[in-house]
């Protein structure tokens, strides 16, 4: 069948011609340096990371979970690389098995840390580093725009 | 008598702002010039609150988790608590919705083919609390009904520029259907660069908002073309909150015949946190002679 015309059984005016070909999506932004889009493999693979962090939204599981992180960990159906990295509290490595920035806040606020002290922590920077670049314009797109640029 | 829109907008919406309102650092040095920014607005508002607000924002993670991602969700709800985020509820009133033009913008918008979630019960966070205490300070009550629109932004793809700017003129079509007298503002918020992830979280890129600005005050059709990854890359992965601003812009007169909207107030201020804060304030011109 494949590129060959050939008529519709209901609709025998209709001449159509079968060209399949495997339908890639896309992914413009892989190129973007020190950038992971939180895109719907993403979120697969990081489903329940991101949904233990969910629960960290209930001040009775913020206590648990600090009380005792491995067991509280343990509850979820997590890989042992992504448990291992929130034990770490290694955001990069969460972010890499499919954390999403918004879900993983909640870690941050249950050990009292702001967006900003999180954000930081991704770059190589100290806190001071980091915020002395926010208050002096942030980071340049320039040399930042894709993975060439920045090599 | 029908309602009608008379202002949009656009605010950025970062939870930094609402923990320095709530903690009294308004007057601080590193705070002081952004809230400045905002205190034409407030003077404004003051002088033109609404009927209702149509408030256009994004969920963090908070009603929404990875279980059920509407990419349009209309409140239709009488209230909306505030949420915990993690850092305990802010300390602000509850917003109270307006069920009866929330269920009738859904029903006239559906019908315009959109297919929009229509949600009951969620607990709202900073993307909708701070908008409103940039604008209306710290009151005991908001002072007017708001209808959230929630849109993903969170999981990508996010709707694109173009689909927003239709859900605009689609909103503003269900307004203007509405057979009572009302004023209504619908807002925009998000944005504007930034990127909260990853070794190149910081990236702040002025040149990219004050282009983004301008052409969305003059030519929001051309803006909507633009596609996501240019955000991404151009502005930082968080960035592209800023489609939703398209919602707000698309339900202006302009785009469906009438004069172009007027500048009241723009502001522009890096940074607040990780982040570059824009905002506008765009009036309808001429609305005592439709």
């Amino acid at each position: 069948m494949q590129g060959i015309p050939t008529t519709l059984p209901f609709c025998p005016d209709s001449v159509i011609v079968y060209n399949q070909t495997p339908m890639a999506i896309d992914k413009p932004y892989l190129d973007i340096p020190g950038t992971t889009v939180f895109d719907a493999a993403q979120a697969r693979r990081g489903y329940w990371l991101n949904q233990f962090c969910m629960s960290l939204m209930q001040a009775d599981n913020r206590e648990r979970f600090l009380g005792n992180e491995r067991s509280y960990l343990d509850e979820w159906d997590m890989t042992a690389a992504q448990k291992q990295s929130v034990l770490d509290r290694d955001m990069n490595a969460m972010i890499a098995l499919g954390g999403n920035i918004y879900f993983l806040a909640k870690i941050g606020a249950t050990d009292g840390k702001s967006f900003q002290q999180m954000a930081g922590s991704m770059t190589g920077m100290s806190e001071d580093e980091y915020r002395a670049m926010m208050i002096g314009g942030g980071r340049s797109i320039d040399g930042n725009r894709d993975v060439g640029e920045a090599s | 008598m029908s309602a009608r829109i008379t202002a949009s907008v656009f605010t950025s919406h970062v939870p930094a702002i609402g923990a320095a309102l709530d903690q009294g650092k308004t007057e601080e040095p590193y705070w002081q010039p952004l809230f400045a920014g905002y205190e034409p607005s407030q003077e404004w508002m003051r002088d033109n609150i609404p009927d209702a607000i149509v408030l256009v924002f994004n969920d963090h993670a908070t009603a929404f988790s990875l279980d059920m991602i509407p990419t349009f969700a209309i409140g239709t709800a009488s209230s909306y608590a505030v949420a915990d985020e993690g850092w305990g509820p802010r300390p602000v009133p509850e917003v109270q919705g307006h069920p009866d033009l929330a269920a009738h913008i859904a029903h006239s918008v559906i019908q315009q083919d959109f297919d929009l979630t229509i949600v009951n019960r969620m607990a709202v966070d900073h993307g909708l609390t701070v908008p409103l205490s940039l604008m209306f300070g710290q009151p005991d009550a908001w002072p007017c009904p708001i209808i959230p629109v929630a849109v993903n932004v969170v999981q990508y793809p996010v709707p694109s520029g173009q689909r927003c700017l239709d859900l605009g003129k689609a909103i503003r079509n269900a307004i203007e259907s509405y057979d009572e007298s009302l004023d209504v503002q619908v807002w925009g918020t998000g944005g504007m660069s930034h990127q909260l992830q990853g070794p190149r979280a910081g990236l702040i890129n002025a040149d990219f908002d004050a282009a983004f600005l301008d052409t969305l005050i003059f030519d929001p059709e051309c803006l909507a073309a633009m596609p996501h990854v240019e955000y991404l890359r151009e502005a930082g992965s968080e960035s592209i909150e800023l489609v939703m601003w398209l919602i707000a812009r698309g339900a202006m007169g302009d785009l469906a015949g009438r004069p172009a909207p007027s500048v009241e107030h723009r502001f522009y201020h890096v940074p607040a946190s990780n982040t570059a804060v824009g905002h506008l304030i765009l009036t309808e011109p001429d609305l005592e002679n439709p």
